[in-house]
């Protein structure tokens, strides 16, 4: 869950961080009274859920309240990678004497999360990579303000500064451990006065997997943003991800529309990329990428099956899963099966190839050979399914 | 090497309702599994295996060193800490959907307890005709088609893909040492650089085989880490999900992957890997060729 800036600011703020004054509007109006309120000059932002939001011109500064209302206007209603910025933020300009970046993150080799102090902020912060400052920090205890003194000290910093840059990591820890955080950044926190730092800009994502247990703590922040697909999901994707949590067994969804003819039921997780990417390269056209996997009930491989077909553009539909081991392939063919037939298709003219080895393949590939549809077995790698689906040459229609 | 054939097994969770078709499969195929926890529910016994409420108590009449986590999320981390304190040495965590921070800290648990982890969100691993942990395999009549002994270890970032490598192994002459789904989460407990420095001392395994995917930075941290220590084995890999390297922030399959800002992608993987002297196939049944060449 990727949270807009105004709720990373809020949440930080929680935890004691400072950042500069600034006031969320939905109007042009409503940005040049909140300028002239909070004192110009301003900057007027787009939340929106990404990064680089000052190159995409996501970000505008203004000088008067004639200014920002036209600002705000140019801004509101302008789709920026699909998303249409219905809200601004209007923040107080500050002049400052130096800025920092600082950030948590999870490093996947220490399987630590890591503190990074950036000694100049803004927003080329990748580029100097050379010259930040790591510190991973333990799960259970977080980062003590001594560690944050260390960070800053090894970053070339001194005095008021390196003081308040450790308080800032410490309460930066407690609120990437206390809300489950993926990412924790301020970017730039600057330095208003010796010893005194704010941030301008926040991002924060929090790990879905964790929603059971931060959802309580983030209602306050509003409406969350859970994907960051950079644009909003098809009806047919929202669909198949009705149908997989209709039954919390199995996985039969994660559905990605493409423009093909093909429509495929691929999985598991790992054999549903290799399957994907094998298809491509072999000059297939998909209509959809999708997983199956973990043992899913047949009514709702059924279900997705005949949402899978209902695009009038599918010409062919292949089923290929990797030899299983916990998935019953007979339930995936008796899935398939139905489903072709509520979308009122004969499965011997619509499959193209049907492989699902492993656990209760016999059972499988009996319940197909009925329906007039030959499977593959595991002697037909994934390569080669992927190819004969490709260039439409599949033996698998009796 | 990992899981010793004489160790005793223990099973986390053993009353959930996917474990009991994994104790009879397990059962079937010579696993050692001595006894199973569910809290509360001691008494029970489940394919003729008996509860226990806590570890402690099962420890009054068995001595395992080896358990399967097999409980619901947000019990993990306990679990895990549980058989940490009763002495496991080898943790399979199969669960999946775990938050990174309880990854973590059980990694920091287990470092100090002496514990290897493999998992979470892994099925699993096996050693072809000695003994399998977790539901790698599916039923026996699987196991013993997709697996056989031999000298070649199979790494994989999904399940799925670890029978499927081992059986297409298989059916071409090829025997594994051992087949280990290392899991599919961003951070796991024991990563491909870490298993490739173990695999260096087992006198039975000669290649390693490797299933990658986008997302995180397990690939990259093997290629590092082969870079600075050059290994006896000969490491061939193959990559899927070159299309989600077109499609940054989307998050396809396993919870891992993912690609952003540029990070994580599988042209960026292939090429490290290919620098620090890794065959990496180009297809699936290239694999193949790294192994016989």
């Amino acid at each position: 869950m990727r949270l807009l800036e105004h709720q990373s600011r809020k949440l930080l703020e929680e935890f004691g961080l400072r950042f500069t004054d600034a006031v969320v509007v939905e109007t042009a109006d409503a940005a040049a009274k909140e300028a002239q309120t909070l004192g110009l000059p301003v900057m007027i932002k787009a939340q929106v859920p990404f990064g680089g939001r000052g190159k995409a011109g996501a970000v505008l500064s203004a000088d008067t309240p004639e200014d920002a209302a036209s600002a705000a206007d140019q801004l509101l209603g302008r789709q920026l990678r699909g998303v249409t910025v219905t809200r601004l933020s209007v923040e107080r300009k500050v002049s400052f004497l130096r800025e920092f970046y600082v950030g948590i993150t999870w490093d996947t080799a220490s399987k630590l999360p890591v503190a990074l102090l950036g000694p100049s902020g803004g927003v080329d912060v990748e580029q100097a990579t050379a010259q930040i400052a790591r510190q991973t920090l333990d799960p259970w205890t977080g980062l003590a303000c001594y560690q944050g003194r260390e960070m800053a000290a090894r970053a070339g910093l001194s005095g008021k500064t390196l003081v308040a840059v450790g308080d800032v990591f410490n309460r930066l820890a407690r609120a990437f451990l206390d809300r489950d955080a993926v990412l924790a950044e301020v970017n730039p926190l600057v330095e208003v006065a010796p010893g005194q730092l704010l941030g301008l800009d926040a991002h924060v994502e929090i790990e879905d997997d964790a929603a059971y247990r931060q959802q309580a703590q983030l209602e306050p922040l509003g409406e969350i943003f859970t994907t960051t697909t950079g644009r909003k999901p098809t009806s047919l994707e929202l669909e198949a991800q009705r149908i997989d949590s209709m039954d919390h067994r199995g996985v039969a969804g994660r559905v990605v529309e493409f423009d093909g003819d093909l429509a495929l039921l691929i999985g598991g997780g790992g054999a549903s990329l290799t399957v994907f990417d094998a298809i491509l390269h072999h000059g297939g056209k998909p209509a959809n990428y999708c997983e199956i996997g973990g043992n899913p009930t047949a009514e709702k491989v059924a279900a997705l099956t005949r949402l899978l077909l209902s695009k009038p553009e599918v010409k062919r539909l292949a089923v290929i899963m990797n030899v299983v081991n916990n998935t019953r392939a007979d339930v995936i063919a008796r899935g398939v099966l139905d489903g072709v037939e509520s979308a009122g298709q004969k499965a011997s003219e619509i499959i193209s190839l049907f492989r699902v080895p492993g656990s209760w393949e016999d059972e499988a590939r009996d319940i197909m050979a009925a329906a007039g549809v030959a499977s593959c077995g595991r002697e037909i790698s994934l390569d080669r399914c992927a190819r004969l689906v490709a260039e439409g040459d599949s033996p698998g229609v009796t | 090497m990992l899981l010793d054939p004489q160790a005793q097994i223990m099973v986390q969770g053993i009353t959930g309702r996917e474990a009991s078709s994994m104790v009879s499969d397990m059962l079937d195929y010579g696993s050692r599994i001595v006894a199973g926890v569910t809290p509360g529910k001691a008494g029970q016994n489940v394919q003729g295996i008996p509860v226990y409420d806590t570890i402690a108590q099962l420890r009054e009449d068995h001595c395992p060193t080896v358990s399967i986590i097999s409980v619901p999320a947000p019990a993990v981390l306990d679990a895990a800490l549980e058989a940490f304190a009763g002495g496991i040495k080898l943790c399979l965590i199969m669960t999946e959907r775990i938050p990174r921070l309880d990854t973590s800290k059980i990694m920091v648990a287990a470092r100090q307890a002496g514990c290897r982890v493999i998992g979470p969100n892994s099925l699993g691993l096996i050693r072809p005709s000695v003994a399998k942990l977790g539901t790698i395999g599916g039923r026996i009549d699987n196991v013993r088609k997709s697996f056989t002994p031999g000298s070649t270890a199979v790494l994989s970032r999904s399940g799925g893909m670890t029978t499927e490598l081992a059986s297409f192994l298989t059916s071409h002459g090829i025997g594994q040492s051992i087949a280990i789904g290392v899991g599919g989460d961003p951070i796991v407990g024991s990563n491909f650089a870490e298993l490739v420095v173990l695999l260096e001392d087992d006198p039975a395994t000669q290649s390693v085989v490797i299933y990658g995917e986008p997302g995180g930075t397990a690939e990259e941290d093997l290629a590092r880490a082969l870079s600075r220590r050059k290994s006896r084995l000969r490491i061939n890999a193959f990559l899927s999900g070159r299309f989600v390297d077109d499609l940054e922030g989307v998050r396809f399959g396993h919870a891992a992957v993912i690609v952003e800002e540029g990070r994580g992608s599988v042209q960026g993987k292939k090429k490290a890997l290919r620098e620090a002297g890794v065959f990496v196939a180009e297809r699936f049944d290239d694999i193949l060729e790294g192994l016989q060449t």
